[in-house]
């Protein structure tokens, strides 16, 4: 299976089961289109009839040639090479545990319009996460864990610095256990700025491998979604708290993350704000939501985003070559020394090697999955574990879903988001169809970067 | 070549043989919490860097 499409001038094709990237002259697109994406046997000879309908413009050696080329390529499996993975995929069994979503705050100082955890209360009562539990949470990750050295653990909410002192004892715990087991655990968070003093901010740079830092651009943009419980916009509170932490925070990983909606099409200028505020990693998303809300991105919408994507693209190739680049999440790809194809083939890990768990220590495939009791999937205070909703999620694969089998991009994204599967399409195993439609307008834009930069 | 241009000769096959060791960071604890971007997650296993 071969993917080719035209950006920015360049003729592209990506060569799905092998990764490969090439970019072709306008006969040879030509030559490719009247072969198909999904050619399964590739001739040594031009066929008669793609000569027949290609030597009238170019002649006939120059056809041949052409496809010789093709077939070289092929041979070296760079070009239509063969789909082996279904073995891999058949084999896939349950992994150890080895990353958790810990929910150490089900409670919010922001009241956030698109916020999926329903103002960080995911449905329930405010709740906070005593140690006890964040404590059995990682005596829970570590002995689920075997076979596993990094151990990952993401603060998280509702807005987790609400409960800092029980960050504080967990890393310190954590810490105490890794020499003991063989462990190194790699702390995130991820918050709203609103509590992040100086004291949180050392704190964090030492303690966290990132931090994701929300904020959505423009002052305007920012305050219409994300107010605080009072309706007065976060911007100008947490800006100045974000530019202090990355400042300190040197060469050590972080993101500033921010939502777009229907209000907020021209998201490439919140992008750029966000470069002028002083953040060179920027991580800006589409918001999924329910599509009667007024804000939501919605089919017709897509062709402006599209155009949205690719001008922030020839932004991006612009600013690398003029020395001052900056890393835009969904653009970013490694051609060359990514993850291997098994990772791909899983995609996030929900439910499997990943869980997330609440305030009561109840544990979950997700994060979005939190607070929907039908996918509780046991305690850390307990010990029950429903093995047969981890074998589920483990099976989850991108041969496991039909649509996915037959898709491009499937080594890209992997599956997609598999709460937003459930949520949106009654069904982990069926991809959100939006959400597909903008992860391969993304994954076409990071390609042409990759080859605009390699020329 | 003359009409072909190959910026990159990825093979993944030979990754999906030492793959899956599983060292490597969840995709969902790296940015974006809500959406998928598997491929720009860093492999951590030297056995199958520069493959």
């Amino acid at each position: 299976m071969i993917h080719r499409y035209k950006n920015n001038g360049y003729n592209i094709v990506l060569d799905v089961n092998s990764g490969a990237v090439h970019i072709v002259d306008d006969p040879v697109y030509e030559l490719l289109g009247l072969l198909g994406d999904n050619c399964e046997k590739i001739e040594d000879e031009c066929p008669a009839d793609i000569l027949g309908k290609l030597a009238g413009e170019y002649g006939e050696n120059e056809v041949c040639g052409m496809y010789d080329e093709v077939v070289a390529l092929h041979k070296a499996d760079q070009l239509y090479s063969s789909d082996d993975y279904a073995q891999f995929a058949d084999k896939m069994v349950s992994s150890p545990l080895k990353a958790m979503c810990l929910h150490v705050s089900h409670d919010c100082n922001l009241r956030c319009k698109y916020c999926f955890a329903g103002q960080g209360v995911y449905g329930g009562d405010k709740k906070i996460m005593s140690l006890e539990v964040a404590k059995a949470a990682i005596d829970f990750l570590i002995e689920k864990s075997q076979g596993r050295r990094n151990l990952e653990m993401d603060f998280f909410g509702g807005e987790p610095l609400m409960n800092m002192e029980v960050i504080k004892s967990t890393v310190e715990y954590g810490r105490s256990l890794e020499k003991k087991h063989g462990k190194v655990f790699r702390f995130t968070a991820t918050t709203n700025g609103m509590l992040l003093d100086n004291e949180t901010s050392e704190f964090l740079n030492r303690e966290m491998n990132n931090v994701v830092l929300s904020l959505d651009g423009r002052r305007e943009v920012n305050d219409a979604m994300r107010p605080n419980v009072g309706g007065r916009g976060s911007y100008h509170t947490i800006v100045p708290k974000y530019q202090h932490f990355v400042n300190i925070r040197g060469e050590r990983d972080y993101y500033v993350r921010g939502t777009f909606t229907k209000n907020n099409l021209d998201f490439s200028k919140d992008v750029l704000h966000m470069t002028e505020l002083g953040f060179n990693q920027v991580s800006v998303e589409p918001v999924v939501s329910d599509p009667e809300l007024p804000f939501s991105i919605k089919e017709n919408d897509l062709p402006r985003v599209f155009e949205e994507y690719d001008l922030l693209a020839k932004l991006i190739i612009e600013r690398r070559k003029a020395g001052k680049g900056f890393n835009f999440f969904h653009f970013m790809i490694d051609l060359d020394q990514g993850p291997c194809a098994i990772k791909r083939m899983r995609g996030c890990g929900c439910g499997n090697e990943y869980a997330a768990v609440d305030p009561d220590g109840d544990i979950y495939p997700c994060h979005q999955f939190v607070g929907q009791p039908e996918w509780k999937m046991g305690s850390v205070l307990s010990g029950e574990y429903d093995l047969d909703m981890k074998q589920r999620f483990a099976h989850a694969t991108v041969y496991d879903k039909e649509d996915c089998r037959k898709c491009w991009a499937k080594f890209y994204c992997s599956g997609g988001c598999n709460a937003n599967n459930q949520q949106y399409e009654g069904d982990i195993l069926r991809p959100h169809t939006l959400s597909c439609k903008l992860e391969k307008k993304r994954l076409e834009c990071a390609i042409m970067i990759k080859v605009a930069l390699s020329e | 070549m003359n009409h072909i241009k190959t910026i990159n000769k990825q093979n993944l096959k030979q990754t999906a043989v030492k793959g899956g060791c599983g060292e490597c960071q969840a995709s969902c604890q790296s940015a974006c919490k809500t959406s998928c971007t598997v491929a720009n997650q860093k492999c951590e296993n030297s056995s199958n860097i520069g493959k």
